[in-house]
């Protein structure tokens, strides 16, 4: 097994080593609980009986073939399931201890407090500060000094320099990959304390998800971050945990349903996997 | 070549010889035939169009004057007649029509597309419903702005914007269906980057879909306004006059009359004058359509350039 972690590593080479002998198999505090989780489209059974934890202040990585349903356990975390409207999520999601599904839970507070990133950079067709200043005006948050607030969500995103002189300018002037650093501003604009990240480099060239690579590195201080992606070798340099999805066919229906294989720190999935489909997926003959 | 060695030459032959051919091979008859055929097409539409204001504009020539706009109707002084009433009175309707096409054309179309369960019967009738509306003809909205809107249960008399609902009426699918059309063009990706953000739906509709909308649903309204300023048939069933010498005295008080009633009423008289008078009317209602389709596509060109 190559050491894929080590070599590509864009954080100091002592990162993992330090942490893993502190961490636990399981995440000691986490800020995501999901018990039981099962999604449906309609009566297709996308995904089954998802047990996860996710850490504070880790980047945990969701990996697998596509169609395992990482972008459905993704898009639960923040309730954005609820605007497809054959989705139906059974199963509890526990944030802080609270039930996001719960009855009186309202889905624009989870979404305050839950910041997206997408696979397409998504800005909005309006000025770079009107982006970033598009979450806490909707969401009526307090702000003493919008100015300072968007300098410091576009200096958090690693984009400040690069545009402060061009403010009031069109956000889809910007290249790809500023455009993606931009969205990621405008998530931690609202303070959210968690950022999801659903394949946010796949449209990036190499250049660009070395920056993003690094953000995410920077951000993990402050943020918990949980991110999507198809590419292992993403995954082994920028996360600390790993999930590793699978797709299996049910019997009954004939679904091909996604399920949580195997969950575990970064460097124990990519070195030593537990179950023979990771490592299948991991060594390139699957998936 | 001739440094050539024997076996690059074979080589070179031999790649000649297999089937690389990367000459034109004769010319792509179908393709031309279709290219011409689209041509003519175009040049046969715009042919008609200019032959009808060149035939127009040479009948109206001698009453092409400031008469025509500053002027009464008249049946006795004929070469100082003009068409000041109609023109006032087109433009009440006009604008009668605008305001209230574009909000319940708009509302219906941000309903249908960004509320409506399709999987409702009810919502599916609706739309089928919108869609035959479209295709019925203007004198039955004549009828029915006269037996509705005229008389009881609106009851607001044969006054210009009487013709204006019944106008509205007419035009309103037109209106929903560019609106939706519009709508569903909105990337949802900037939907779902709203949501995400902690957006609610008003939000989100308020802020990022009507806005970026906001093109298309112009275009439609530039269509369906330009449809209404011609219409004859339903405006004569709802009391626009054919012959008044006043001005209308507003939207909701006293008798109107439109250019095209104007210029009917006109053109089937049978002295000359009248006719001449006629063609000039047609170029009156022209300029007033170029005049407010320029508007359009002027706020239209602002908010593209917005977005
Ligand atoms: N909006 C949707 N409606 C119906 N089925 C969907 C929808 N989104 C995803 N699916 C299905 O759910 C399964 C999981 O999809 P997804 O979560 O996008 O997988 P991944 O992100 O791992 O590629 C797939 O079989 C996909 O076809
Ligand atoms: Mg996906």
């Amino acid at each position: 097994m190559p050491d894929l972690t080590e070599r590509h590593s864009p954080v100091p080479e002592t990162h993992h080593t330090t942490r893993d002998d502190a961490m636990a198999a399981l995440p000691r505090d986490p800020v995501f609980v999901t018990d039981k989780l099962n999604v449906y489209y309609g009566d297709f059974h996308a995904v089954t009986d998802v047990d996860l934890s996710f850490g504070k202040n880790e980047i945990t990585a969701l990996i697998g073939p596509s169609g395992c349903g990482k972008s459905t356990v993704l898009r639960c975390l923040n309730r954005m399931n609820d605007l497809i409207p054959t989705a139906r999520v059974a199963g509890t999601v526990s944030y802080h201890g609270l039930d996001i599904y719960g009855e009186r839970v309202d889905p624009i507070e989870v979404r305050r407090r839950i910041g997206m990133v997408f696979q397409k950079p998504n800005p909005f067709p309006k000025s770079i500060y009107d982006n970033v200043a598009y979450g806490p005006r909707v969401t009526g948050m307090k702000v003493e000094n919008m100015d300072d607030l968007v300098e410091s969500a576009l200096t958090g995103a690693a984009l400040w320099d690069e545009v402060k002189d061009k403010l009031k300018q069109n956000a889809n002037g910007l290249s790809g990959g500023q455009q993606q650093r931009l969205c990621i501003a405008r998530a931690i604009a609202t303070m959210p304390d968690v950022v999801l990240m659903d394949e946010p480099c796949s449209a990036l060239d190499p250049i660009a998800t070395l920056k993003i690579e690094e953000l995410m590195a920077e951000l993990r201080n402050n943020y918990t971050i949980i991110i999507v992606t198809h590419n292992m070798q993403q995954a082994a340099r920028v996360s600390d945990r790993t999930a590793f999805f699978s797709v299996q066919q049910k019997s009954e229906t004939g679904d091909r349903t996604g399920a949580l294989v195997e969950y575990d720190l970064t460097t124990k999935i990519f070195e030593s996997p537990a179950d023979r489909r990771t490592e299948d997926y991991i060594s390139g003959r699957f998936g | 070549m001739s440094h050539q060695s024997v076996r690059t030459r074979t080589a070179v032959q031999a790649v000649r010889d297999s089937s690389l051919r990367l000459e034109k091979r004769g010319v792509d008859v179908a393709g031309e035939l279709f290219r011409a055929v689209l041509l003519l097409c175009i040049v046969l539409g715009v042919l008609m169009l200019a032959t009808l204001l060149a035939y127009v504009t040479w009948r109206g020539w001698p009453r092409l004057d400031l008469n025509l706009f500053t002027q009464m109707p008249s049946s006795i002084d004929l070469t100082t007649a003009g068409f000041l009433p109609a023109i006032v009175g087109t433009i009440w309707i006009m604008l009668g029509v605008l305001v209230t096409v574009v909000p319940l054309g708009v509302s219906a179309a941000l309903y249908l597309e960004e509320y409506a369960d399709t999987e409702r019967w009810w919502n599916r009738a609706i739309e089928v419903f919108i869609q035959n509306l479209a295709a019925v003809p203007s004198i039955v909205f004549g009828i029915l702005g006269l037996a509705f809107i005229v008389r009881a249960p609106l009851a607001l008399g044969p006054v210009a914007f009487a013709g204006s609902l019944t106008l509205t009426m007419l035009v309103l699918p037109t209106v929903i269906i560019a609106s939706r059309e519009a709508i569903r063009a909105v990337p949802s990706t900037l939907r779902q980057a709203s949501m995400a953000l902690g957006a609610s739906k008003w939000q989100t509709v308020w802020r990022q879909v009507i806005p970026g909308a906001v093109p298309g649903i112009l275009t439609g309204t530039i269509l369906s306004m330009s449809r209404a300023i011609g219409e004859t048939a339903p405006l004569l069933l709802v009391g626009a006059t054919t012959f008044v010498q006043f001005l209308p005295e507003g939207p909701l008080e006293g008798r109107y009359t439109a250019i095209p009633v104007q210029i009917f009423q006109w053109v089937v008289r049978p002295q000359e004058e009248f006719r001449v008078l006629a063609a000039a009317g047609c170029l009156v209602l022209v300029v007033l359509l170029l005049l407010m389709n320029s508007v359009a596509i002027w706020l239209r060109a602002r908010f593209s350039r917005e977005s």
